[in-house]
């Protein structure tokens, strides 16, 4: 108990957080309900991005920095492949380009790279990133582009008979919530219940125990780079739609460290939870927050958002390092 | 044939203890400190100081900073230029505060408050390590970008957010023009390279190496952890701030808070990948490194008769800054200071096979 108790103390915190602006009737129930669906409409997109992560960490060991240049990459090879074709071939062409980036980045990086540190592999990984921001742009351009899915804009009035003035939903944030769903099912069952899936948890258990009863190791890590790849294809459209296509996407995929940080690496629901916890967190932190902080520290206006997440991550890390799903294993020194 | 150590017998301690054992390596360095302050001053263009000899020393200190802590502390830093911002503003609003005060105290203090800073988020150093670390540094760069661009005390409320800074004069010597600043960056490096040097070959720097190479086996042996760690975090620290300080003053003039982004961060450990981790020279090969090529990136196409657009340029620069630091952490994970070892010691036995 005495060892929870920070973790209890900063869960407090967080909470009151949470429910402050509506306590102390800083802001009327409906636009306090407008705004914690918008950070968690964003928190599901930081779970993508955040589960591309643990995926990789927990089948290879390596932290792949590349993610956010990954979802960039994907996002753009949509959006201008469906210049050209139908939005569901621009789709499969795309995923079928991410899997072949997952089978040449484990060729040309991961396995000469490998038994190395994982700061070491970081770095390559880093390289990667680095690799593919110039790639992406110089194959596919680097302006800002758009993904068309079709889906209605405009935003839509529900609950207006419970709150004066109801409360104003964006359509596409809910298909872009039950598609990350979906996806995170299929994702779950993929390793639940087939022969690859069982493998990957293997190999993510052990390597070498792995490797020893016949699991090729190569390519289960081809295939966790693919499934990575194909789930920031997914980030990458749905945020498209959203923002635009263009390079500061790659910049914002960073925030899913501190979500994996949260969340715990190794943990997929971990990822999930880590995302969610995030995206609230920064846009309650962002409207509540961020004016009560300009006006009592005389600033040149918010944006609180942008180190919001980190500075969670970091108090996180003090007080429970592993994370709130994560394995239980980090050697003190 | 030319390059061999037989026949120079150490006498003496001092003569053990020294920094370069080899006669040839001394006169080699002497050499090198003439040209470096007497002949390039008197050669080079103010292109040359401004484009590549300025932020090539002021990198190498950063360089030298971050490798003092990545490279020999084994504490991986990606938001080091976050100290190198808090160097800059606190060296801006020492010097706007108190204008009386000496340029070089001015760095020092600015320097000390950046230690300060560092050690702050160098505490979660001490729980966690590695990757996890990875973040809590980046904390450190995104909390710094924001602080400078809003809190309007650090930039003394400028409408834009941008600051500027007068010309540095110091026991009444003006250094305004490039050949100035470049003697004066020059003469910093060389003290804060000896410094560095000296502590890394001393027990501090020792600790700081065993606590990379295996941590527990450090602490069993004696080395308290949290002294390790957070020295290496206040002198790194230290020099990056310093750094940023001689980069907002002598190299910008004038810097608006993004200047000192995730960008500058990354470069900075780039540099320390391919000119080599644990290597103050490798420091050096690193920064010059990274100042040429984009200049060089920059050159080429128009020398090649190769018209290509600058976005493109850009783009290149990125893939080839990604596609080396895989080619390097494959082929020689020690960086040029590796390759520039093995060439030494090939020209030890040249002409002869062995």
């Amino acid at each position: 108990m005495k060892k929870n108790l920070p973790t209890f103390i900063l869960g407090i915190v967080l909470l009151t957080g949470l429910v402050a602006p509506l306590a102390t009737g800083a802001s009327a129930p409906g636009f306090y309900i407008e705004v914690l669906l918008g950070g968690l409409m964003a928190g599901v997109l930081y779970s993508l991005v955040a589960l591309g992560f643990a995926l990789i960490f927990k089948a290879s060991g390596v932290f792949n920095f590349a993610q956010g240049a990954m979802v960039l990459f994907a996002a753009l090879a949509v959006a201008r492949l469906a210049e050209r074709m139908p939005l569901w071939v621009a789709m499969l062409l795309a995923t079928a380009i991410m899997i072949v980036l997952a089978w040449l980045v484990e060729r040309l990086v991961l396995r000469p790279l490998v038994n190395q540190e994982g700061v070491a592999l970081l770095m390559a990984t880093l390289g990667v990133s680095y690799f593919l921001d110039g790639f992406g742009q110089t194959v596919w351009g680097s302006d800002i582009y758009k993904i068309e899915l079709g889906i209605a804009k405009e935003p839509v009035m529900i609950l207006d008979q419970l709150f004066q003035g109801g409360i104003l939903v964006n359509k596409e944030d809910f298909v872009a919530t039950i598609a990350a769903a979906a996806l995170v099912a299929s994702l779950m069952l993929f390793f639940q219940k087939t022969a690859t899936g069982r493998a990957l948890r293997a190999v993510a258990d052990d390597h070498q125990a792995a490797q020893s009863i016949g699991i090729p190791l190569n390519r289960i890590w081809v295939i966790v780079w693919s499934v990575a790849g194909i789930v920031a294809l997914v980030a990458g459209v749905i945020w498209g739609s959203k923002l635009g296509v263009q390079f500061s996407l790659s910049q914002v995929a960073l925030k899913a460290l501190p979500v994996v940080i949260l969340g715990g690496f190794t943990s997929v629901a971990g990822a999930i939870v880590g995302g969610l916890i995030i995206g609230v967190g920064e846009k309650m932190a962002e409207v509540f927050l961020g004016p009560v902080m300009v006006k009592a520290f005389d600033l040149a206006g918010g944006g609180i958002e942008n180190w919001f997440a980190y500075v969670l991550a970091l108090l996180f890390l003090l007080v429970r390092p592993e994370g709130l799903f994560g394995e239980k294993h980090i050697d003190r020194v | 044939m030319f390059y061999r150590e037989n026949g120079q017998y150490k006498t003496t301690y001092a003569a053990d203890q020294q920094m370069l054992p080899i006669l040839q390596d001394r006169v080699f360095m002497a050499g090198l400190l003439v040209v470096a302050f007497v002949a390039v001053p008197f050669f080079a263009s103010d292109y040359l100081f401004l484009s590549l000899l300025i932020p090539f020393l002021i990198l190498t200190l950063a360089a030298i900073g971050l490798n003092l802590l990545v490279g020999y502390c084994g504490q991986i830093s990606i938001g080091h230029a976050a100290f190198m911002a808090v160097g800059a503003y606190a060296a801006y609003n020492i010097a706007l505060r108190i204008p009386q005060l000496n340029f070089l105290v001015v760095l020092v203090l600015a320097g000390l408050i950046a230690a300060a800073v560092g050690m702050l988020f160098g505490v979660p150093s001490l729980r966690i390590k590695g990757l996890y670390l990875a973040v809590a540094t980046l904390a450190a760069q995104f909390f710094t970008d924001w602080l400078f661009a809003r809190v309007k005390w650090f930039t003394d409320y400028a409408s834009s957010g941008s600051v500027s800074t007068a010309p540095i004069v110091m026991f009444g010597w003006t250094i305004d023009t490039p050949v100035k600043k470049y003697c004066f960056l020059l003469a910093v490096l060389i003290v804060f390279t000896l410094i560095a040097k000296n502590l890394v070959r001393g027990h501090i720097g020792r600790a700081w190496m065993a606590m990379r190479d295996m941590d527990v086996a450090a602490e069993v042996i004696g080395i308290r952890p949290v002294y390790a760690k957070l020295s290496a975090f206040a002198v790194s620290s230290f020099y990056v701030g310093v750094a940023g300080a001689l980069w907002g003053f002598m190299h910008l003039g004038s810097w608006e808070p993004l200047a000192f982004n995730l960008t500058l961060s990354l470069n900075l450990l780039f540099m320390i990948i391919i000119g080599g981790m644990g290597s103050l020279l490798g420091s050096y090969f690193g920064a010059a490194f990274i100042v040429m090529l984009p200049i060089l990136l920059n050159q080429l196409p128009t020398l090649l008769g190769v018209p290509i657009s600058t976005a493109m340029i850009s783009h290149l620069e990125l893939m080839i800054f990604g596609a080396l630091i895989v080619f390097f952490l494959i082929v020689e994970p020690h960086g040029l200071a590796r390759l520039w070892a093995v060439g030494k010691e090939k020209l030890r036995l040249w002409p002869f096979p062995h």
